[in-house]
């Protein structure tokens, strides 16, 4: 099977992988694990316990656990939508969702920042109809709608496709044995969708755990998440040691979030 | 101290630094003094070690782009130009000296840290000649950060103050604020704009109790941290050069900025109904001065003092605040000024009064800088 030539083209992503994802690890590493002298300690994981820096990692597991929530929820009924309209992956509906992300993502946080401010375009139209006028920005609640929709398409496309992958004769299988339409979903449809879920819920929950532009840029710098933590003290504090000693922390919580997802993962290729 | 950009070009700007440093957090927190010591030798590739280059190194959209045409122009040296966006940021690409500058314009404390740790070259003064249109009292102040006046030559200079909308303030009913103190008026709430850097907001509450914005006093700055805990309720947003495009949107009714951005903004309201001041509080303020030094690496020495000194030359010192709006020290060029400019005391202050109360940013050293930090962690935590 596994032939010379086959070998060979492995060789750029096996440099690009040492060069750009286990070298910078490795700093992250012993940055982490070493003081400003060089001197190896845990002083800098330990220093999670501290309450600046574990409230804001407490709240932003909490924010990201929401936000994915969220994502699911609007999700999957899409999905099961898309699925049963028969729109094909090359369709107008598939493509919409994708459309978004071919624009920086920073950029679509920016424009929300414009509606959402007080005399904003929201306010705009809402005073315009004598309605209430809304007061989210500078709060955690920006922040989420932020996430919620900046990584929306990235919950979608993977349980979208899980969902087509499913054979019709499945679920009409289940009906002709008598299941009603919340049982087949319940008991056939999402056990079989769990894959895309796993890696939906993956692709939300972590790079809205470690984000610190959203909550800047929507939060008024009032809502300090542990990616404000860690940017500030690469970025201000020039503190490289304990910024990566927390990098670590967030990395362990990420690996056991996804450990823990694995589980009812069933091995079954899930990618976007 | 700060950059200075327009509009919608400079939120994009930042935004794509704001995406370039994801990425580089992305790729690897450790990684950066490695990449940074990369694309700085990369940038090295693009300079020329050569006697007719001055490599310079700015504030972003901090000169007067005419200017490098005009001293390429009369002087045949060739100027390649790079910027940084904080003092912090430009620091270590000296310090690691993988890519060498000739002249770099660092803000006052950072200057001071530049000259402890020995990062500066003393320039030949009398290569300047120009030095005499600086004004004397910005040389004594640039004194206060560089003794004896050796290694920097002051470029632009500003306070720190407060910024208000006569209108909306008139409309709840609230004086204008003259002092610290007044933002911490409750009647404010939701209203305030804060600094979003430490130093800055930590001077605004030190100052109000009269402290000194460079104490090192545990209970001093413990004070100042429960005070911006305190104050944190008010504040509608932590923010730094998005105050400007806030008041001028009417977002806000008071906020905390830098005298150099006075003028845009009352330019951008002027045919509006809308009336924006500035006042320095009278507990005393924040002075900061951008200034230019030479590295101790700096291959071109004599070019760089051929550009500093162009620098302050009257006409191109005008050309330059007419394009960038803050403050210049340099007296050959207030003269030929507006007189209109001259007398808006934002842009330039009393320098006696301002003098009286004022103070510069020391340079506080790596230990002393987190007792800063870590209080200003708690303060955003809460």
């Amino acid at each position: 099977m596994k032939s010379k030539g086959t070998r060979y083209l492995a060789l750029p992503y096996i440099v690009w992988m040492c060069g750009f994802i286990v070298i910078p690890l490795l700093l992250v590493l012993y940055y982490g694990l070493t003081d400003r002298s060089g001197t190896f300690t845990f002083d800098n994981v330990r220093k999670i316990m501290l309450a600046e820096n574990f409230r804001p990692l407490y709240l932003a597991m909490g924010l990201s656990a929401v936000s994915t929530l969220l994502c699911f929820l609007i999700a999957f009924p899409l999905a099961l939508i898309l699925r049963s309209r028969k729109v094909g992956k090359g369709s107008f509906v598939a493509f919409l969702f994708i459309l978004p992300m071919w624009m920086n993502s920073l950029l679509r946080i920016l424009a929300w920042q414009t509606l959402l401010e007080r005399k904003g375009v929201i306010n705009g139209i809402l005073s315009s109809l004598h309605l209430p006028e809304q007061h989210l920005i500078n709060t955690p609640a920006a922040i989420v709608l932020g996430m919620v929709y900046d990584f929306l398409p990235f919950m979608i496309l993977p349980i979208y496709n899980t969902l087509i992958k499913i054979d019709d004769n499945t679920i009409n299988a289940a009906y002709d044995l008598g299941a009603g339409f919340r049982e087949t979903l319940l008991r056939i449809i999402l056990p079989l969708s769990v894959p895309g879920i796993v890696s939906g819920v993956t692709m939300v929950f972590v790079p809205t755990l470690t984000t610190f532009a959203i909550s800047n840029m929507l939060g008024g710098g009032k809502v300090f998440l542990i990616g404000n933590v860690i940017e500030q003290e690469f970025m201000l504090n020039s503190n490289w040691n304990l910024g990566s000693g927390l990098s670590l922390i967030l990395m362990v919580f990420i690996i056991m979030s996804m450990a823990l997802l694995s589980r009812y993962d069933n091995g079954e290729d899930a990618i976007l | 101290m700060i950059e200075m950009s327009n509009g919608w070009g400079g939120r994009v700007l930042r935004a794509s630094a704001v995406l370039f440093s994801v990425g580089f957090l992305l790729a690897g927190c450790g990684a950066g003094q490695e990449s940074a010591k990369n694309s700085s030798e990369a940038a090295a590739g693009g300079q020329d070690g050569g006697n007719n280059v001055v490599n310079v190194y700015n504030w972003g959209e901090y000169i007067d782009p005419e200017v490098i045409d005009l001293f390429q122009e009369e002087t045949g040296i060739k100027v390649v130009y790079d910027m940084f966006e904080t003092n912090e940021e430009m620091y270590p690409v000296i310090e690691a000296g993988g890519v060498v500058y000739d002249a770099v314009c660092p803000s006052d404390y950072m200057v001071e840290k530049m000259i402890q740790n020995g990062l500066l070259q003393e320039p030949d003064m009398s290569k300047i000649p120009n030095l005499k249109e600086i004004g004397k009292e910005f040389m004594e102040l640039s004194a206060l950060f560089d003794p004896g006046n050796r290694y920097a030559i002051p470029y632009t200079m500003g306070t720190v103050g407060i910024i208000y909308n006569e209108g909306m303030l008139d409309e709840m009913g609230v004086p204008y604020p003259t002092k610290w103190a007044d933002l911490w008026d409750e009647r404010l709430e939701g209203e305030i704009l804060m600094q979003d850097s430490v130093r800055d907001a930590f001077m605004v509450a030190l100052k109000k109790d009269g402290h000194s914005m460079n104490t090192t006093d545990d209970k001093e700055l413990d004070m100042a941290r429960d005070e911006l805990i305190r104050q944190k309720p008010l504040v509608q947003a932590y923010v730094i050069d998005q105050v400007r495009d806030k008041m001028i949107g009417g977002e806000a009714a008071v906020g905390v900025i830098y005298s150099g951005e006075i003028l845009y903004i009352q330019e951008a309201v002027a045919d509006t109904d809308m009336r924006i001041s500035y006042v320095v509080p009278e507990e005393g303020t924040n002075l900061w001065v951008d200034c230019w030094v030479i590295p101790k690496n700096a291959k071109n020495k004599e070019n760089a003092e051929k550009w500093i000194d162009f620098l302050c030359r009257p006409d191109i010192a005008k050309m330059n605040f007419d394009y960038i709006t803050y403050t210049t020290p340099n007296t050959g060029a207030m003269e030929l000024l507006d007189p209109e400019y001259r007398e808006n005391e934002a842009v330039f202050p009393d320098m006696e009064k301002v003098l009286e109360k004022g103070e510069v940013y020391h340079y506080l050293g790596a230990e002393d800088d987190a007792k800063y930090n870590d209080r200003w962690k708690t303060v955003k935590m809460n």
